[in-house]
C-alpha cells in the first residue's frame, strides 16, 4: 500500500527515524549535564582561555588530538584520570576528538610549562624530534581582539570582568591557545590524587650497568633533551630547562623522584617511562661526564671543549 | 528523448560539477596524506592538515557523493516516474546554489570558519545555504513522484524519500548554534550533550548519505546493467524499514568508553551488530540477483563496479559493527584503522556503485556510446587496487599502533611513549598516500574517458544502452 503512496511513505519513514532518535538522542538530554554530574572545581573559560580555545577550533587542532581519556588502563596511565560528563559542561562545541594521530589533550594543562608550548608551537621538531605536528608559527603575530572576545564571553553567559577583557590589549593567539591549553584537565581535583606512586625503599638496580647507562641515554634523547642540554651552551638560548652539567654528586633517589614526579613548576613528570626507564636515565646522568658525548647523538654539541 | 520528454541537460551538469568536486577531494586527499609524512608540506596558516582535512571530507561527501546523487536521482526519478522532472527551473537553480555552496564552503573552511564538527564544519551562514538547497531538491523530487505517471514505486524511489527525509532532521538538530558573528557559532549543546547529537548526526550522516542514496542507485543499475530484475521484492521491503529504523539508535557506537551514559553505549552497540541483517539484506538481494549471471562479471564492466561496490558494502557493514563492540573499540578507536575502514565505503562501495552510475547514464545523456571499455577497465583496477592499499595498509598501522599504545612492561608501566608509536607509523602513510596517487590515477581515467565519449561522434546506441 506505501509502496503506491509516497506520502504515506515518507510519514512512515519519519517515524521510524524517530523513534531510536528520542531515545538516544532527545531523552538523554534529562540525564546529562544535571546537577549530578557537576564539579565544584570545573568553572567556565576566562577570556584569554575562550580565545584560545576558538584558535584551537580554528586551526582544527581536533583533527588530530582528542580530548577524552577512557577508562582504559592504558589511557588512564598515558594521560591520567578518565574524563567525566562534569568536566565538558561549558564545553560548546565538545572537541572530544576522533583521532589520536597527536597524543590526548583532555590532561595536558601544566603538563609542561608555557615556554614548552611556545617553542613546540614555533618548531614541534625541536622538542619531538620524530613529530610530524605542523608548526604554528603565525599565531604569535595574531592580537586577540578584546571587544569581540568580551562579545563571545556574553554569548555564552561565562562571568567576567572589565580587568580581565582589558588584560587581553597585547595578547597575542598564541598567548592564548596556551592559555586555553594549560587549562585543560587542570582543574579536576582528584588529578593529583590520580598520580602514580612509587611503593617501597628506593633502590637503584643498575649502578655502573653499561647496558642500562646506554639504554638511558636513548631515553635521555626521547623524553629530556628537548628542554636540557648535557652542557653550558651559550648560543642555545632557546632552551626551555636548566642545563644539566654536573649530575656526577646529585642524591641517585632525589633524581629519581624529580623524574618521576616532576618539579609541579614547570618540569613535568615522566611517571609514564616507568620505574625501570627513569632508574636507565639516572644512571646515564650520574655516569655522564661533560664532553664525553659517545652514543649521545646531537648535532650542537660538535665542537664543544674539553 | 523527444517522445518521452525526459531532461537530460540538467543531469549533465550535475554529472559535471559533481565529478569536479570529487577530484578536488581526492586531490587534497592525497596533499593531507603527503602532509603527515612531509610535515613541511604543511602551508600556514591557510594550507594546514586542520584546515584541509575538514575540505577533503566536505569535497567527498557533499561535493561528489551529494552532487553525483543530485544528477543520478534526478535521471532515475524520471524514468521510474515515467514522467519529465516536475521543475527544471528549480533543478537548474539548484545546480547554481550547490556550487555556490560548495565553493563558499571550501573558502570559508580555507579561512579557518568551522564549527569543529566532524563532517558538520560548515558554519551557520553556510548551514542555511545547504537547508536551502536540500529544500528545493527534496520539492522537486517529491513532486515528481507526487505527479507519477507510475503507479508503483520502485526501491530506489524509497531510498530516496528516507534520504530526504533523514537528511534533514539530521543537519537541522545538530546545526542548533548560538551565532557571535557572521562567521563564528557556538553550538547549542553542551559537553557530553554535543558529543551525543554531533555523533547521532555523524553516523547517520553515513547512514542518509552514504548508505541510503547508493543503494537507490544500485537497486536501479544493477538490474538495468544485467539485464535481470532484482532476487527478492519482499527481502529488499524487509531491508529498507529494518535499515532506516535500526540505524538510528548506533550513533553512540563512536562515543565507546566516554563519558556518554552507558545504557545509550549498549544501545548502540547492540544495533550495530543488528543492522548486519539489513544490510547484508541488500548485499544478498544484489548477489542471488546475479544467479546465471555471473559470467557478466567478466564480460560486463558495469557489473564488476556493482559487484564489487556491493561486496565492499558487505565487508563494510560486518566490520563497523564489529568495531562497536566494547573491546574491540578499546583497541581501534583514535587510530589509524579507523579511516582504513572509513576509505572502503567511500573510495570502495560509494564511489565503484556512482563511477558505475555515471558510466550507465553517459550514454543517455550523451547519445554516444562509452568511449573506451579497456579505460573503463583500467579506471576499475587502478581504483581498486589504490582503495585496497589504502585500506589494509591503515588496518596494519592501527592494529600496529593500538598494541604499542597498548603495550605494558612487567613493573607495570607503558612500554612505548606516545611519540615512539607515532615514528613507527610513517611507512604506513607513504604507503596510503602512494594509494592514492593510484585512485587519482584512476579518477584521471575515469575523466579522460568521459571526455573522450562527450567529444566522439553522435552514433546509434546499441539495444544495451539503449536498455538503460
Amino acid at each position: 500500500m506505501w509502496e503506491k503512496k509516497p506520502i504515506l511513505l515518507l510519514v512512515l519513514a519519519t517515524l521510524a527515524i524517530m523513534v531510536g532518535t528520542v531515545i538516544t538522542m532527545v531523552l538523554p538530554f534529562k540525564w546529562i549535564n544535571g546537577e549530578g554530574d557537576r564539579i565544584a572545581s570545573v568553572k567556565p573559560y576566562n577570556a584569554l582561555q575562550l580565545a584560545g580555545r576558538d584558535v584551537y577550533i580554528r586551526e582544527g587542532c581536533n583533527n588530530c588530538h582528542s580530548q577524552v581519556v577512557r577508562p582504559l588502563v592504558a589511557d588512564v596511565l598515558r594521560y591520567g584520570d578518565y574524563s567525566k560528563s562534569g568536566e565538558f559542561v561549558y564545553d560548546q562545541p565538545h572537541l572530544w576528538g576522533s583521532r589520536r594521530m597527536g597524543p590526548d589533550l583532555a590532561r595536558v594543562g601544566g603538563k609542561y610549562p608555557d615556554a614548552w608550548h611556545v617553542q613546540h608551537m614555533k618548531q614541534p621538531k625541536v622538542m619531538i624530534p620524530q613529530s610530524n605536528m605542523p608548526a604554528y608559527t603565525a599565531l604569535v603575530g595574531n592580537a586577540i581582539d578584546p571587544a569581540y572576545t568580551e562579545k563571545k564571553m556574553k554569548v555564552l553567559g561565562f562571568p567576567y570582568n572589565q580587568a580581565e577583557i582589558q588584560a587581553l590589549a597585547g595578547k597575542t593567539e598564541l598567548d592564548a591557545l596556551i592559555a586555553y591549553l594549560q587549562k585543560l584537565g587542570s582543574d579536576i581535583p582528584w588529578r593529583q590524587q590520580a598520580k602514580a606512586v612509587v611503593v617501597g625503599d628506593l633502590v637503584n638496580p643498575f649502578v655502573n650497568d653499561a647496558a642500562a647507562i646506554a639504554e638511558g641515554a636513548k631515553l635521555f634523547d626521547s623524553n629530556c633533551d628537548s628542554c636540557h642540554d648535557l652542557k653550558m651552551e651559550s648560543d642555545d638560548t632557546d632552551d626551555v630547562g636548566p642545563p644539566l652539567t654536573n649530575m656526577k654528586d646529585f642524591d641517585e633517589n632525589d633524581l629519581f623522584t624529580l623524574i618521576h614526579d616532576g618539579t609541579g613548576a614547570g618540569m613535568p613528570s615522566f611517571a609514564s617511562i616507568g620505574v625501570t626507564g627513569i632508574w636507565k636515565i639516572v644512571n646515564f646522568l650520574k655516569n655522564h661526564k661533560e664532553g664525553d658525548d659517545e652514543g649521545h647523538k646531537k648535532g650542537d654539541d660538535e665542537g664543544h671543549e674539553k | 528523448m523527444e517522445k518521452t520528454g525526459y531532461n537530460y541537460d540538467i543531469v549533465k551538469s550535475y554529472v559535471h560539477w559533481s565529478i569536479l568536486w570529487g577530484t578536488v577531494a581526492v586531490l587534497v586527499g592525497v596533499l593531507i596524506a603527503f602532509q603527515l609524512v612531509y610535515p613541511s608540506l604543511n602551508l600556514e596558516p591557510y594550507l594546514t592538515y586542520g584546515r584541509l582535512r575538514p575540505l577533503h571530507t566536505n569535497a567527498g561527501i557533499f561535493g561528489w557523493g551529494i552532487g553525483s546523487f543530485f544528477a543520478l536521482f534526478f535521471y532515475i526519478v524520471q524514468r521510474l516516474c515515467r514522467r519529465p522532472l516536475w521543475s527544471v527551473g528549480l533543478a537548474r537553480f539548484q545546480l547554481y546554489f550547490f556550487n555556490a555552496t560548495i565553493i563558499a564552503a571550501a573558502v570559508t573552511l580555507l579561512l579557518g570558519f568551522n564549527t569543529s564538527k566532524e563532517y558538520h564544519e560548515l558554519e551557520w551562514p553556510l548551514d542555511i545555504m545547504v537547508v536551502i538547497l536540500w529544500v528545493v531538491f527534496s520539492i522537486n523530487i517529491i513532486m515528481t513522484i507526487v505527479k507519477r505517471k507510475e503507479e508503483h514505486m520502485y526501491i530506489s524511489l524509497w531510498y530516496m524519500l528516507a534520504t530526504i527525509v533523514g537528511v534533514a532532521v539530521l543537519y537541522i538538530v545538530n546545526a542548533a548554534e548560538i551565532p557571535v558573528s557572521l562567521f563564528k557559532s557556538y553550538s547549542a549543546y553542551a559537553g557530553t550533550n554535543d558529543a551525543n547529537v554531533q555523533w547521532w548526526f555523524g553516523h547517520n550522516a553515513v547512514a542518509m548519505v552514504l548508505t541510503a542514496p547508493p543503494l537507490a542507485i544500485f537497486y536501479y543499475f544493477l538490474p538495468k546493467s544485467t539485464g535481470v530484475p532484482i532476487y527478492s521484492h519482499r527481502m529488499s521491503i524487509i531491508a529498507f524499514w529494518s535499515l532506516i529504523f535500526m540505524y538510528l539508535w548506533t550513533g553512540a557506537h563512536h562515543l565507546i568508553w566516554t563519558p556518554v551514559p552507558d545504557w545509550i553505549q549498549t544501545l548502540a552497540l547492540v544495533f550495530s551488530l543488528m543492522l548486519i541483517a539489513p544490510s547484508w539484506g541488500s548485499v544478498f538481494n544484489g548477489y542471488l540477483s546475479m544467479g546465471g549471471q555471473w559470467h557478466q562479471m567478466r564480460e560486463n564492466y558495469l557489473v564488476k563496479f556493482f559487484i564489487l561496490g556491493i561486496t565492499f558494502y558487505g565487508l563494510q557493514t560486518l566490520q563497523g559493527p564489529s568495531q562497536a563492540v566494547r573491546t574491540f573499540s578499546a583497541f581501534i578507536h583514535f587510530t589509524e584503522w579507523v579511516p582504513g575502514h572509513v576509505h572502503m565505503g567511500t573510495m570502495g562501495w560509494v564511489s565503484m556503485v556512482l563511477f558505475a552510475g555515471v558510466y550507465c547514464i553517459f550514454p543517455k545523456i550523451y547519445g554516444r556510446e562509452v568511449y573506451s571499455i579497456p579505460l573503463a577497465n583500467l579506471h576499475f583496477w587502478l581504483v581498486l587496487i589504490g582503495q585496497l592499499i589504502y585500506s589494509v595498509s591503515m588496518w596494519i598501522a592501527g592494529i600496529q599502533q593500538a598494541s604499542m599504545w597498548h603495550s605494558m612492561n612487567p613493573d607495570g608501566n607503558l612500554t612505548y611513549t606516545f611519540v615512539e608509536t607515532l615514528a613507527q607509523l610513517y611507512p604506513y602513510w607513504t604507503i596510503r598516500a602512494v594509494s592514492g596517487v593510484i585512485y587519482l590515477a584512476g579518477v584521471l581515467v575515469f575523466i579522460y574517458n568521459l571526455i573522450m565519449t562527450a567529444r566522439s561522434p553522435e552514433a546509434s546506441l546499441s539495444a544495451a544502452a539503449q536498455n538503460v
